[in-house]
């Protein structure tokens, strides 16, 4: 039996008198592969950051294995292991690569509120840290700052840093974003090699990538859930071929 | 993990490992303050205005340089410090010189959490503007309450007992402020620097560099700032507090925007984020300043000027940033 990791009942969310979401009800189960699509201004990433809390439903609630989280802080839920990447990279690029994992899994150990030894001493932070990096094959770049890296390996960064908290939910916005297609393949090595047991919910305009990844994809269409399916019934909905692809096309 | 292999040879490992480690030139400056003690007894006022000046610029440096809490406020809680020493004295309440220290401490750092829980809501510009706004609260409320602060004046001629009951505090010969002032520094200094390199301080640098990813990985962020502001506080309330007991006396320009922006171009001079450029920053301007004032009386602050805008321009490492350069450039040219 799958359970139930994360849910969203009935999420609304208001800007004003624009609302960027709109009812929406949503599941991802332990093991999920689900994809989220849908065109520009759907409310993708403004569904992404109601779940990861840090924006507030106006309406509605969020659910972690069962219980309420809707009002939780972000920080809140990462420790329940709710974890994200960005669609625009968000990297400490003053430091080393290792230095950023390091950030990521100091904070999950509870190492990071300690301040009377010195970083380099909390030896077991620093060897999963690097024990990951290898996993990703980012162990011989690990003392290059992020400036020197190209920029798969760059985002391959944002995704380790997010495994460093050994999320059961992973929230991927976009992960392939701007990445250059010969370099691609090492995002999407990445993604497959990921644990099985935790729920993956993908954001991406990328089909190729979204059909390769998923068994479930949701539409979303200004703010509300306009279809969901398996990728071959998704594929073969004309509603969604006319919304969604027919608008990306115009570029709306 | 169940295998876990041994990292430690590999060299990003090292460097992060191996980075709090003293390097060879860091007692240099000790040396040298010891130095000028021996070598420039006529100048131990000047000497002790300096080591104050380094303290409160580490103190602002933790705020600034680590967390980038961008402050233009920081004289609040040196001239909380300095009150603090100041009105306990005046009042016969407490005098001893190292308790006092830590009442000051005690002080400014309730005055750095209480503002933080607000301050730290907020960011840039609109945090600038807020610190300047509680230094200016706190600097007419010590205007205004005469009766206490003794208003304008200041408390003039305050009681100082010998530290530990045995060193005189000798305003024409300063030698045991000179040495006090440079041993609190060692104590302050040896704290801060514990703090920058542990995973405390690792998390400083990571909200300086990338707030969002901070709070990302689960980070409590706003108590993060709100404990360094507080400490950062402690220490620039040490520094007020030891410079009221080594002028015995305490006034308004212990509290002022002109103390405030004074230390911020000190830092910015020296290179913040890098412990070492208050010493830089602080004896670099408080020399010029010093040499200026004698050669130009009337307009000694332009040149000053010119160099902070030069620094502006050409270093935002500041001085200590220059010296890297300089070196990395010379590392190139070596032929390996």
């Amino acid at each position: 039996m799958t359970e139930v990791l994360l849910e969203a009942r009935n999420v609304n969310k208001n800007f004003g008198a624009l609302s960027a979401t709109r009812d929406v009800t949503f599941q991802l189960e332990q093991g999920a592969r689900h994809a989220l699509i849908g065109p520009n201004g759907a409310g993708k990433t403004t569904f992404i950051n109601l779940l990861t809390g840090v924006l507030i439903p106006t309406a509605g609630q969020v659910l972690f294995k069962g219980s309420d989280i809707t009002n939780f802080e972000q920080a809140e839920r990462v420790k329940l292991g709710i974890a994200r990447t960005f669609q625009i990279n968000q990297l400490f690029r003053g430091l080393s690569v290792l230095e950023n994992v390091y950030m990521a899994i100091a904070e999950r150990a509870g190492a990071a509120p300690g301040m009377f030894g010195p970083a380099g001493s909390r030896r077991d932070v620093i060897d999963e840290s690097m024990e990951l990096l290898t996993q990703l094959k980012l162990a011989d770049i690990a003392h290059k700052t992020i400036p020197e890296l190209p920029y798969g390996r760059q985002r391959l960064v944002e995704l380790a840093i997010t495994l460093g908290l050994k999320p059961q939910v992973l929230l991927l916005d976009e992960p392939a974003a701007g990445v250059p297609s010969a370099e691609s393949h090492i995002i999407l090595d990445a993604i497959d090699a990921l644990p099985k047991r935790i729920g993956v919910l993908i954001i991406d305009h990328d089909m190729d990538l979204v059909f390769r990844f998923a068994k479930k994809i949701t539409v979303l269409v200004r703010g509300a859930v306009f279809a969901e399916g398996t990728p071959k019934e998704i594929g073969a909905n004309p509603d969604v071929r006319a919304v969604y692809l027919g608008q990306a096309t115009h570029g709306a | 993990m169940s295998a876990t292999s041994d990292f430690s040879s590999h060299p990003a490992a090292r460097a992060l490992i191996n980075r709090h480690r003293l390097r060879w030139w860091e007692p240099l400056p000790w040396l040298l303050a010891l130095a000028f003690y021996f070598i420039f007894p006529r100048y131990l006022g000047f000497g002790t205005e300096v080591l104050i000046t380094v303290l409160f610029a580490i103190s602002l440096d933790l705020a600034l340089g680590y967390a980038g809490i961008v402050t233009l406020g920081h004289a609040a809680f040196f001239g909380a410090g300095a009150y603090t020493v100041g009105m306990l004295a005046d009042n016969g309440i407490w005098t001893e010189p190292v308790t006092g220290l830590l009442i000051s401490a005690a002080v400014a750092a309730a005055i750095g959490f209480l503002s933080g829980l607000v301050l730290l809501r907020t960011t840039g510009l609109t945090l600038l503007m807020l610190t300047l706004c509680t230094m200016g609260l706190l600097e007419e409320a010590a205007n205004l309450g005469h009766d206490w602060t003794g208003g304008f004046d200041g408390l003039p001629s305050l009681n100082v007992p010998p530290l530990f009951g045995l060193f005189e505090f000798n305003p024409l010969f300063p030698k045991t402020q000179y040495l006090y002032v440079l041993g609190v520094l060692l104590v302050c200094f040896v704290f801060v620097r514990t703090l920058v390199y542990s995973p405390f301080g690792q998390s400083l640098t990571g909200i300086r560099e990338n707030t969002l990813r901070m709070h990302a990985v689960g980070a409590p962020v706003r108590w993060r700032l709100i404990l360094c502001y507080t400490l950062s506080a402690a220490l620039a309330g040490v520094a007020g507090g030891i410079w009221a007991q080594a002028n015995a006396y305490v006034n308004l320009t212990t509290l002022g925007l002109d103390r405030a922006a004074t230390v911020l171009i000190i830092l910015v001079l020296g290179g913040y984020g890098r412990l070492y450029g208050s010493w830089v920053g602080a004896v670099a301007y408080m020399a010029l300043a010093h040499f200026l004032s004698q050669i130009y009386p009337t307009a000694w602050q332009l040149g000053l000027g010119l160099l902070l805008v030069a620094i502006a321009l050409f270093a935002r490492g500041g001085i200590l940033g220059i010296g890297d350069a300089l070196l990395a450039r010379f590392a190139r040219k070596k032929p390996s």
